[in-house]
């Protein structure tokens, strides 16, 4: 047995799907877009994880990120929304068809911005979504504008610089109860992946904040939010293995520590530790080493955070375990006897 | 009592010697937060309990505690139950108002009064009845922290005396207000009651011509609020996610709303709920998630007020134009966000009918009582469902707040219109599916909802760019012809929209265009009008928008119609200007009431007076 935990791609998943099935439109984003990258991982992620992608609805609300739905993921039902208020759509899906895997995709300008107040309520509220932040600290749609992410002093193409400190979305979710919380790269696409399975696996909001450079407006010398910066400043916490629950998990485990954590659905997420003092499990360590990185002028990368135990919003709702947009007429109108008894009441 | 005032001076005769018996308005004016509400309720239900025909209206400030309120009971051997202007038996709590509150009653009115106020020195010409509030309540409430609410119900036994409302009625209401839970708040209220009532009868000899007898009216009738009715009225269609903001006046619609779902959605088996509220952080989410839900299959719906319309703008016109299904309550009060949030209007009418941006148009339903709130509900989550497009229900806070007389409703027995839903078996069937595409002609696509079990299932749900497939397109020929389909959609719409309540007169020119709770004032105007000038009218009210050919008839059926708004810009017949031809319109003229309050009938028939020149 490897410890290379990725099967060699075959020519269908465990459900006889072919990655064909799981593609989406051409994309009409700039050549060499982060975002482009993200989508393809989502592609190889739902095959390899063998879910059928009509169980999946895509979410997003407005500017470049959120055309991504597009393009991957053609069998799934997808909702291109409104600004910033994608959470609201992806809520009221989810509570109407609780059989639905939900993938939200946004921006910085989405979430970080008009979309603070749903982003900081959907936290509250740990719906189970997978909720994908492709970051990039512009606004590229309306032609580079900076975003609420765009670290101080960073520069714009124009060389106009940011006087404004960044929000780092991380460390708000954590601060504001996330239970799963992670910051990765585009173009680092084995922690992008294991990422996404342990987000896909995981009961409730899992949070990831993929730094995803913007060729066009946000890709030169003086951003913060650049392949070549984040290639000279990504600092990877751990090495992360996922082992799907469909999986065998017997496997040998290698020189240094090893951090097991065991999802909803059976997988192993596997953290082979790069700094022996970091717990994910820990929410003050999470934050204290985002805090820590920042100092020093790096870019976190990993599982952040996650906490398998706090119930998602489905179960705080007691709600019925069949979705709601399908119960029949005899389970949502009450009999004729509630009625007369409710108007003998108020005679 | 020997501190007690008398009248200074004797009203005249001939009122007192005239009785007037089940025709009289009350008004009690008290301080917010008070605790005045369980007294005015079991005022109103006793005489409501008596057969007599009665309306409620409460007037109150946007405020919790200290600013001045007023609780209007109209009594009608006639039925009337909109409000009346003239008030008839005033009773002062509040030292605030009391003085201009007495300074505007007319002439022969009747004032119960806390003595201290020393009311009776203002006027000659009413009856005065003073009575030493704090001294009764004492013996009767031995725990002095609750006197302040149990000596609201001195003034019910006062006036019970002097009304001659049977103490019987009184108890069997208050029994109802409390439940057999609270039977010791039932009693001990009583007891005030009867101090209030026994210390009438020794010390106030009755002087007004106003007196209750009963009548058989009101049987089978219940009292509800529109708020309430419409939350029934959901329960009972099926509702399945309620997304909701908090706001005056539509609160209380949800809060019902949420307690009849508890008490009767919950599986007696697994003690699962089969529906889902959440009170969202602002209207912008409550909004997207009733259209999230519409989306995912559910029968979803929230509710809100004029200012919440306004944030849900952007949200409801994606749900236009992506063709999503949910129900939207506005209970319309006075506008802006600061305005005078506790006060009624109409308001909304023309800024909801468009509500959004670029070309959209929206289906309301505008129901007149609380059983057309409950019936209304359930057409609107059909409506809605059938035509893939968010409804409108229009209430006002008259409607939705005031307590009113009603007839019991009755059980729903239509099905559950779930409109065009294609199933896996379907898809399996028809091979695929075009998601707007117009297949039947009506301008209604066929959707799937998202975890349908087939391949075929999806679509990609945005704006309007998009062709019949959901495929994004920005052609000119794609968004041009969307738009005409959703033009015929509206068409069908109208189609099977509600019909308006016409009553025409065959000898009469003159006709009264009005919805919703327009309808009391207008139907005692035609009648005042009748009685003193002669002249028959026709009236049409209106139940629903887009409008129907009844209306268009109607106008071309007479020489003038007077379209009833409750608003300044006279909406209403905004919405009918933009519908119909230059002759109609020609015809029509408005007649506007925007104070605030609810419309009374003398507002009406003094505009009819002023325009036709009689």
């Amino acid at each position: 047995m490897s410890t290379t935990l990725t099967p060699a791609p075959k020519k269908t998943n465990r459900i006889g799907l072919e990655v064909l099935s799981y593609k989406g439109g051409k994309t009409t984003l700039c050549a060499g877009c982060g975002h482009n990258s993200v989508s393809e991982r989502l592609i190889e992620v739902f095959y390899e994880m063998g879910i059928e992608p009509w169980k999946v609805a895509k979410f997003s609300g407005i500017g470049c990120s959120s055309k991504s739905p597009a393009y991957f993921l053609n069998l799934a039902h997808g909702f291109n929304s409104v600004h910033g208020r994608m959470p609201a759509v992806a809520t009221g899906a989810v509570l109407a068809n609780r059989g639905i895997m939900g993938v939200g995709v946004t921006g910085d300008g989405d979430t970080a911005s008009i979309g603070l107040g749903q982003f900081m309520h959907l936290l509250r509220r740990n719906l189970p979504l997978v909720y994908v932040i492709e970051n990039n600290g512009v606004y590229g749609l309306t032609k580079g504008q900076f975003s609420a992410t765009a670290d101080l002093n960073s520069k714009m193409k124009t060389g106009v610089v940011n006087d404004l400190p960044p929000f780092d979305c991380c460390a708000l979710a954590l601060e504001w109860g996330a239970t799963f919380v992670a910051r990765t790269f585009s173009g680092d696409k084995k922690q992008l992946a294991a990422i996404l399975k342990a987000a896909v696996s995981h009961n409730g909001l899992s949070v990831i904040d993929v730094i995803s450079p913007c060729v066009t407006f946000n890709d030169h010398e003086g951003s913060t939010k650049s392949y070549s910066y984040m290639k000279d400043h990504e600092e990877p916490l751990h090495e992360i293995d996922f082992v799907p629950h469909f999986e065998d998990i017997s496997v040998e485990i290698a020189e240094g520590e090893v951090q097991d954590v065991r999802m909803h659905d059976g997988s192993t997420l596997r953290l082979r530790k790069l700094d022996k003092s970091y717990n994910p499990t820990e929410k003050f360590d999470a934050l204290g080493a985002l805090n820590e990185a920042e100092k020093k002028g790096e870019v976190l990368t990993g599982v952040l955070y996650v906490n398998t135990e706090k119930p998602n919003f489905l179960d705080m709702l007691n709600m019925d375990d069949a979705p709601l947009a399908t119960l029949p007429q005899s389970r949502v109108r009450p009999p004729k006897a509630a009625l007369d008894e409710l108007m003998e009441e108020l005679r | 009592m020997s501190t007690l005032e008398v009248s200074p001076a004797e009203p005249r005769s001939s009122e007192s010697a005239r009785r007037i018996i089940n025709d009289f308005t009350i008004q009690v004016a008290t301080v917010n937060g008070s605790g005045s509400q369980t007294a005015n309720s079991v005022l109103m239900r006793s005489i409501f309990q008596m057969g007599i025909p009665v309306s409620g209206k409460n007037m109150f400030p946007s405020n919790i505690a200290g600013l001045p309120t007023w609780f209007t009971i109209r009594a009608s051997r006639h039925g009337y139950i909109g409000r009346k202007k003239e008030v008839d038996f005033l009773i002062a709590m509040n030292p605030e108002t009391a003085r201009e509150d007495v300074m505007t009653l007319p002439p022969g009115a009747a004032v119960i009064y806390d003595e201290p106020l020393k009311l009776n020195s203002l006027r000659s010409d009413l009856h005065f009845y003073p009575a030493p509030f704090d001294k009764l309540v004492a013996p009767v409430c031995p725990e002095a922290k609750l006197r302040k609410l149990v000596r609201n119900m001195l003034y019910d036994g006062i006036i019970a005396f002097l009304l001659g409302i049977d103490m019987e009625e009184i108890r069997k209401a208050l029994v109802k207000q409390f439940g057999q839970r609270k039977a010791k708040a039932a009693t001990l209220n009583f007891g005030a009651c009867q101090a209030g009532y026994d210390f009438a009868a020794s010390n106030l000899p009755k002087t007004d011509p106003f007196s209750v007898e009963r009548m058989n009216e009101t049987a089978g009738k219940i009292i509800i609020d529109g708020n309430s009715a419409a939350a029934m009225g959901c329960m009972f269609a099926g509702v399945t996610v309620v997304t909701w903001y908090p706001i005056t006046p539509s609160s209380s619609l949800v809060e019902t709303l949420i307690g009849s779902l508890k008490r009767h959605r919950v599986d007696k088996e697994t003690g699962k709920a089969t529906y889902a509220v959440v009170q969202a952080e602002d209207e912008l989410a409550s909004i997207g998630m009733a259209i999230g839900a519409g989306w995912g299959g559910a029968r979803s719906m929230t509710s809100t007020a004029g200012p919440g319309i306004s944030l849900m703008s952007e949200f409801v016109g994606l749900g236009y134009y992506a063709e999503i299904p949910t129900v939207l309550f506005n209970v319309q009060r006075v506008g802006p966000s600061t305005g005078l949030p506790t006060r009624t209007a109409q308001g909304d009418l023309l800024s909801t009918a468009l509500l959004s941006h670029g070309d959209t148009k929206h289906p309301m339903l505008f129901p007149c009582s609380p059983e057309e709130c409950f019936s209304m509900a359930g057409e609107a989550f059909d409506l809605a469902e059938r035509f893939q497009t968010p409804v409108f229900v229009m209430l006002d806070l008259d409607l939705g707040m005031n307590n009113w007389m009603s007839d019991a409703f009755e059980y729903p027995t239509k099905p559950l219109e779930r409109g065009k839903v294609l199933s896996a078996e379907d898809l399996k069937r028809l091979g695929g599916f075009a998601r707007y595409k117009d297949v039947d002609g009506d301008g209604v696509g066929y959707r799937t909802l998202p975890n349908t079990n087939h391949p075929g299932a999806a679509y990609f749900t945005r704006g309007s760019g998009h062709n019949e497939k959901a495929g994004y397109s920005e052609r000119e020929d794609d968004y041009v012809n969307n738009m005409e389909r959703l033009n015929r959609k509206f068409e069908s719409i109208r189609g099977a929209s509600l019909r308006p309540a016409v009553d025409t007169h065959p000898a009469a020119k003159i006709g009264l265009v009005y919805a919703g709770t327009s309808r009391y004032a207008v139907e005692e105007s035609r009648d005042q009008i009748r009685k003193e000038y002669g002249i028959e009218t026709s009236s049409l009210r209106l139940r629903a928008f887009p409008f129907t050919h009844e209306l268009v008839d109607f106008i071309k059926g007479h020489d003038r119609v007077y379209v009833v708004d409750q608003n300044r810009d006279a909406q209403l017949l905004a919405l009918m200007r933009l519908e119909f031809d230059p002759r109609e319109i020609a015809k029509l003229h408005s007649i506007r009431y925007f104070g605030g309050l609810p419309l009374d009938a003398r507002t009406i028939s003094d505009e009819i007076v002023r325009q036709e020149g009689l």
